[in-house]
């Protein structure tokens, strides 16, 4: 097989408040012999927040993070949910809107460069199960994670709206994902499944709605606490900032003490590649990976 | 003419009666299903040869009328329109029938929506107008502006959206996706003329659009297809347009992502938070924020990250920006 190379766009969280995420990133990429190339020219996505303020302005730096991927001639890859839901919608309303294709060009122009819609977006999740495959990621398995319980917690903006996502996820199902799962399974773990699974961890409303926040990441802590899982994983930084730091907040308005571990998807995965803690930022958790 | 293809499915169906019991319960059913059959078919077999005392609500049975709207393990359907093997698809072959909210139930499937009504009344669902009563001529609507309704207009109260909606089960002001979507229906009407109205309406923090939680339940459950998020998102724009957003957090978390992209290309999250909460407000972070310093999650200002070739980001910021705040 050819090695796989992509675009990677980091966004925000993971320079910043998850550090973890981007070096796990790299460490499993390594590991497994994928190419990444670092966008950095992206801008942030606008979190979903910069474009109830403004929309046209929001497209436009999209649709630049993605022109730097098309330099490249690669795939972009995103390990944040939020940035992948806000790059893939911006990629289909220019790739179905002519008009507003030409408009953004219009304003792209000014800085020498031209939106065409030649590479694809995808999370690196997908990637790693498209692309590089299960199978092949089973047998690079060193310590297989056997003798854990692990839920799961997709996280919204990889999974929905399906009509979006399915573009670049394998078709994944909001009401019944299966891609977390598959890869615990071939990471030697055991899933667990729960009903928060595929459920809202509240981060965008955080500052505004606070009460509804905390109880959104509550019941989610909880209801994989009442699964037995020794801990969760997840494929976005910002369902990890909730559910690690924020668990106290999600205590108090729960009315119940909810406490787990929450690895990022390249932290569990490097975790059976036989990666070491140092190497996987395990250190930079609030809610401490007693585990390993 | 294709063969008819069939399976067995068990189904688990919710039942209470709220005058007679303390706690609802769960019926089973073992029944063979064909691949032509919905959701309707199996409700209307269980009742007409198993149990006349299941209760639900039917009427049109073509996916208009919107009231035998509810969930199968937890996804919001009309059941007249879903079909058997397309849940066995995503379910396997035991499916949990469900009220879309188990917290109003009348009666088995029945459930009151009294604060889906009421939610839905309170953003003027109708067309607020001066009219003459005996018009010369027909009051014609372009092409152009008739689009910019998108899909709001498709929405048949089914509830769907509004029994989904994470915010809306949290916090009981909330107005909700179905009725957020018929605000900016009749407001985007060139013909109305209580769009401000209805702007103050969903610009109110609590009840209003700031509480959405973005996470696209509403997008995803729509058997109409209307897209209520993407409305959502109308209405915040069209606030800020109509120059009536409040200098609060939540509009000053929107706005600071302009501010800290033209700054740095990247998010500054700490200046973020400072921004939207003000300088008051923000000291409630602090226990976070230690906890976050401690464990080098905390970018200090004087080594925040920059995009590459930022000058061209600031450009576009100028030249691409539509609305002041």
């Amino acid at each position: 097989m050819e090695k796989l190379k992509y675009a990677l766009y980091t966004g925000c969280t993971a320079r910043e408040s998850t550090p973890e995420l981007l070096k796990s990133t790299m460490a499993i990429a390594d590991k497994l012999g994928i190419e990444l190339v670092l966008l950095d020219e992206a801008s942030c996505c606008g979190a979903s927040h910069l474009q109830d303020y403004d929309d046209f302005l929001s497209l436009v730096l999209n649709a630049r993070n993605i022109c730097y991927a098309e330099k490249l001639g690669l795939t972009m890859v995103t390990i944040c949910n939020t940035c992948q839901l806000n790059t893939a919608m911006t990629k289909h309303r220019l790739d179905t809107n002519p008009e507003l294709k030409v408009k953004v060009n219009a304003k792209l122009a000014e800085v020498g460069l031209e939106y065409k819609g030649t590479s694809e977006v995808t999370h690196f999740l997908y990637a790693l199960i498209q692309d590089y495959g299960l199978e092949k990621l089973a047998a690079n398995v060193k310590v297989p994670l056997s003798q854990f319980n692990i839920a799961p917690f997709y996280g919204c903006h990889n999974i929905r709206p399906s009509e979006l996502q399915n573009l670049s996820n394998g078709g994944e199902n909001p009401y019944n994902p299966t891609s977390l799962d598959d890869l615990i399974i071939a990471c030697g773990g055991v899933n667990v499944n729960y009903e928060e699974k595929n459920k809202c961890c509240g981060f965008h409303a955080e500052l505004q709605s606070p009460r509804t926040a905390a109880i959104l990441t509550g019941n989610a802590i909880a209801g994989a606490m009442d699964a037995n899982a020794d801990w969760m994983v997840t494929p976005c930084p910002l369902c990890h900032l909730k559910l690690d730091v924020q668990n106290h907040g999600a205590s108090k308005a729960l009315g119940r003490e909810v406490h787990l571990p929450v690895l990022h998807m390249p932290q569990m995965v490097g975790l059976a590649l036989g990666c070491t803690p140092v190497e996987l930022g395990l250190n930079h958790h609030v809610t401490k990976v007693n585990f390993v | 003419m294709d063969t008819i293809k069939s399976q067995q499915v068990t189904f688990k169906v919710f039942r209470f009666n709220e005058e007679t019991d303390y706690l609802p319960y769960y019926n089973t059913y073992v029944l063979d299903v064909t691949h032509e059959e919905v959701v309707l078919d199996i409700l209307n077999r269980i009742k007409w040869d198993h149990d006349g005392s299941l209760s639900y609500r039917r009427s049109c049975r073509h996916g208009i009328c919107g009231v035998c709207s509810i969930k199968v393990n937890g996804k919001g359907i009309l059941a007249c329109k879903s079909r058997l093997f397309d849940l066995i698809n995503v379910f396997g072959s035991e499916l949990v029938i469900e009220p879309l909210s188990t917290k109003r139930v009348v009666k088995d499937l029945i459930i009151d929506k009294k604060d889906f009504w009421d939610k839905h009344a309170s953003i003027k669902p109708y067309l607020v107008s001066d009219i003459e009563e005996h018009p010369a001529s027909e009051h014609l609507v372009s092409p152009h502006d008739a689009e910019k309704l998108l899909e709001a207009d498709y929405c048949i109260q089914c509830g769907a959206c509004h029994y989904s909606c994470p915010a809306l089960a949290i916090n009981e002001e909330f107005i909700g996706p179905a009725a957020f979507a018929a605000a900016y229906r009749f407001s985007a009407d060139v013909r109305d003329e209580a769009s401000l109205e209805r702007l103050h309406i969903v610009n109110e923090e609590t009840q209003g659009v700031w509480d959405c939680v973005k996470c696209m339940e509403c997008a995803q459950v729509c058997p109409k297809e209307v897209n209520p998020i993407e409305k959502i998102t109308k209405l915040h724009n069209m606030v800020f347009e109509a120059n009536i957003a409040k200098n609060n957090v939540a509009t000053r978390h929107a706005v600071g992502f302009a501010h800290s992209i033209e700054k740095h290309g990247l998010l500054d999250e700490g200046e973020l938070v400072r921004y939207s909460e003000g300088n008051f407000g923000v000291m409630k972070h602090i226990p976070e924020a230690i906890a976050m310093f401690k464990n080098g999650k905390i970018v200090m200002p004087w080594n925040m990250p920059k995009s590459k070739n930022l000058d061209e980001i600031k450009k576009l910021i100028k030249s691409s920006s539509t609305v002041k705040f």
